[in-house]
């Protein structure tokens, strides 16, 4: 009789599930994963050692590269940790504004996520679906920040500047006629907020329309109820966050227990799941959507009524105006410092964490009492759901371990930062 | 002299199969980017040539002046034989398909059996190219293909059965005959759950989404052809698309009454066999632009556990209709069914 030997399988870097550069080893019995063993750094790129030779405000750049598919929520985590040190004023306008966009990234997240898992398990019309609605969000990005991606809105002290009044427009070209071009127009004719709210208003049905695809779909039922199971219990001691918590049943949200922004003064509630496994986890980022598209509109409705500054006054930490600088001899000295040398931060150090869309991201900042950070940790909720990876997937098959890494909604910009 | 004749005629008769069966396979691949790219929200091929239509001419060319990789450590014969295996017995089959009366190669009292037997042959191509490769992906691809085929070959059989039964031949051009008068004697009607099953094992056997399991793009890469490149890959694709049409083609044939017109004396010909073709076809599409992947087991538990189960069941239940002569569709079975 010969001996029958598990065999090992190099999953990755190069795989179209691996969610970027994910190299996992498993070890299978036939179809049946053994063991998964995760391994990372493919995409190691040493921000935090880079921040710590850069100025503070020459960093937030680097935070939006993290986790690529949330930028903002990023930023926010880091530019919420400098705050915290300098004790920093934020005008109200501005927290509402990042709470705005904090949840445009959660909508842009849970988009790729939702494209890419449904694409992992086969169906491929999600993934267009999914990039046709963050299209719009992207504008947003684009009209506030003239970036789509890594945008660097948010400043210590509040945001770079105020909402456009009007939307980039589309024009025509060798490739858009001008009818195509004048539909894409449509809604972006008012200023950012009115876009927000028509996205916001058409986003609803287009979750309808995901859902039709997917919820009750006898296929993606099969392929994800009682798959990846965590149980409470075990998910705490994970160190799981985020949607992989709350879709074990345990309700753990930082914008309800230690609210930030202005998460305090806007009304949603924290979708929970109950059995812990892949299906569970679908449903509730489903709904943190829906929730999420909620907690917008009420943004836009309070930044509508209420103008004002966005960016603190003090100009020892933000830029002052462009106007003030050619005729003030002080502001222009303040630009000079703060674009060279940047601002020093008082000795100590401080954790700043945000509801990140995957989970909570935490920034520690340690300082010196210099322009740069003494050292900068980044807490990336990934990390502790990929170290969970071995155990959720032993005992599936290898198609389970592909729809169990899109479940963990896994980024490696922020795994391996 | 005859022989000579005979030879010629018939070369000429392939070419005349053959040159449209590859057009054809040609242009489902622009069908079906085009399809599922409206059904996706999006485009779909629109650049080479008029509306995109050079496309599959763009692709084939492109595919030509491409290496054949063989892996150093692969088995280069089997390696190369492998999508021919493939290729041969997909093309082979269309020998006794039926496209309007008397309009085929071959007019085989056993074409039925015979179809069964090409279509399974293809599964060597399928498993020798995984093993050939010598890549674990490559090989898991081929067993779960291996395994898919077996189960769904099964309930493919009992589901003609029935077919069989109804028509009393396996001769591919009595039974469309057999159906002739109208939709309400087309076989769908009567061996409704059988026709069900045969589509959606051809859908299996074809290794079409959402059955792709052997393929897998998101698992296992792209399975069992995942070391071929240029011409050796291009023949597999042209196996696997030209027997999805030939599984939606047996199917017009077996229960939607082939040439016949859906309404009695309304002109048969051969142009209700290919629009009945087509819209199968299109359902091959639409079910791979909506679906997500079935996992491996649960391919096999759907085909061993219920589609046997049900084609069973349907065909004991056509055997008492036919024994009891029951109206409207099993008194009137012409000769020996039973």
């Amino acid at each position: 009789m010969p001996e029958i030997r598990n065999y090992t399988m190099n999953f990755g870097p190069q795989h179209p599930a691996a969610h970027g550069v994910l190299r996992l080893v498993l070890e299978m019995d036939g179809e049946v994963v053994e063991r998964a063993d995760p391994h990372i750094g493919l995409l190691h790129r040493g921000t935090e050692k880079l921040a710590e030779s850069k100025p503070y405000n020459q960093s937030i750049g680097y935070m939006d590269r993290l986790d690529y598919v949330s930028m903002m929520c990023n930023e926010h985590g880091y530019v919420m940790a400098i705050e915290k040190l300098l004790g920093v004023e934020v005008p109200e306008r501005a927290q509402y504004i990042r709470t705005m966009f904090d949840e445009i990234t959660r909508i842009l997240n849970h988009l790729m996520w939702l494209g890419t898992h449904g694409l992992d398990v086969g169906a491929m019309a999600m993934f267009l679906y999914c990039f046709r609605e963050r299209e719009d969000l992207m504008d947003c990005y684009e009209a506030v920040s003239g970036a789509r991606l890594h945008a660097t809105y948010y400043r210590p002290g509040g945001v770079a500047r105020d909402l456009p009044d009007r939307m980039p427009q589309y024009e025509s070209s060798r490739f858009t006629s001008k009818s195509t071009a004048g539909k894409l127009n449509d809604s972006r004719q008012g200023s950012l907020l009115d876009f927000v709210e028509d996205f916001t208003n058409r986003f609803p049905k287009c979750i309808d329309e995901y859902e039709t695809l997917l919820t009750d779909n006898r296929i993606w039922k099969q392929r994800t109820v009682g798959i990846g199971v965590v149980s409470p219990e075990r998910a705490l001691q994970l160190g799981f966050t985020g949607p992989m918590l709350r879709g074990s049943g345990i309700e753990w949200d930082i914008r309800k227990k230690q609210p930030y922004a202005s998460y305090d003064k806007v009304d949603f509630d924290i979708p929970v799941g109950t059995n812990g496994d892949c299906y569970d986890r679908y449903l509730v980022r489903v709904e943190e959507m829906r929730q999420s598209s909620g907690i917008i509109k009420q943004c836009v409705e309070w930044l509508r009524a209420n103008p004002g500054p966005v960016l603190t006054e003090d100009h020892k930490i933000a830029p002052p105006r462009r106007g003030e600088m050619k005729g003030d001899m002080e502001s222009l000295i303040h630009h000079f410092k703060l674009f060279t040398e940047g601002f020093c931060l008082p000795e100590g150090e401080a954790y700043a964490a945000v509801e990140h869309p995957k989970g909570e991201f935490g920034c520690f900042l340690v300082s010196d009492g210099a322009n740069k950070p003494y050292r900068l940790k980044v807490r990336a909720a990934g990390f502790a759901h990929i170290a969970a990876l071995d155990e959720m997937a032993r005992g599936h098959m290898l198609s389970d371990v592909v729809a169990i890494i899109g479940t963990q909604d896994i980024v490696f910009g922020e795994i391996d930062r | 002299m005859d022989g000579l004749i005979l030879t010629i005629v018939s070369v000429f008769k392939i070419l005349l199969v053959m040159v449209p069966l590859i057009l054809s396979v040609a242009y489902l691949t622009l069908f079906e980017r085009k399809v599922i790219g409206f059904m996706h929200a999006r485009i779909g091929p629109n650049r080479v040539g008029f509306k995109g239509l050079a496309q599959p001419f763009a692709d084939v060319f492109k595919l030509l002046t491409k290496e054949v990789i063989v892996p150093t450590n692969s088995s280069r014969f089997l390696f190369l034989t492998a999508p021919v295996l493939s290729l041969a017995p997909a093309f082979a089959a269309w020998a006794v398909i039926p496209f309007t009366d008397g309009w085929q190669i071959a007019d085989v009292n056993a074409g039925l059996l015979y179809v069964l037997a090409m279509t399974s042959i293809g599964v060597y191509g399928v498993i020798i190219a995984g093993w050939a490769s010598n890549s674990k992906y490559a090989f898991l691809g081929a067993m779960r293909s291996a395994a898919q085929i077996v189960a769904y070959e099964i309930a493919m059989g009992f589901a003609l059965i029935g077919v069989l039964m109804m028509s009393g031949s396996l001769n591919l051009g009595d039974i469309v005959r057999a159906q002739a008068g109208g939709f309400t004697n087309w076989y769908v009607l009567p061996l409704f759950p059988l026709a069900i099953v045969y589509f959606i094992s051809g859908v299996a056997e074809t290794n079409r989404a959402p059955f792709d399991v052997a393929e897998g793009e998101s698992e296992i890469v792209a399975g069992f052809h995942v070391d071929y490149s240029g011409m050796a890959f291009a023949l597999f694709f042209l196996a696997e698309y030209a027997n999805m049409i030939m599984i939606a083609a047996l199917a017009a044939i077996l229960f939607l009454g082939g040439w016949m017109s859906p309404i009695d004396g309304f002109g048969d010909g051969i142009h209700w066999f290919l629009i009945k073709t087509v819209a199968l076809l299109f359902v091959f599409v639409w079910l791979r632009a909506t679906f997500p992947r079935y996992r491996y087991d649960q391919i096999m538990r759907l085909g061993w556990k219920v589609f046997i189960p049900v084609t069973i069941v349907w065909i004991a239940v056509v055997g008492f209709a036919i024994y009891f002569e029951v109206g409207p569709w099993f008194s009137t079975v012409r000769g020996g069914g039973l």
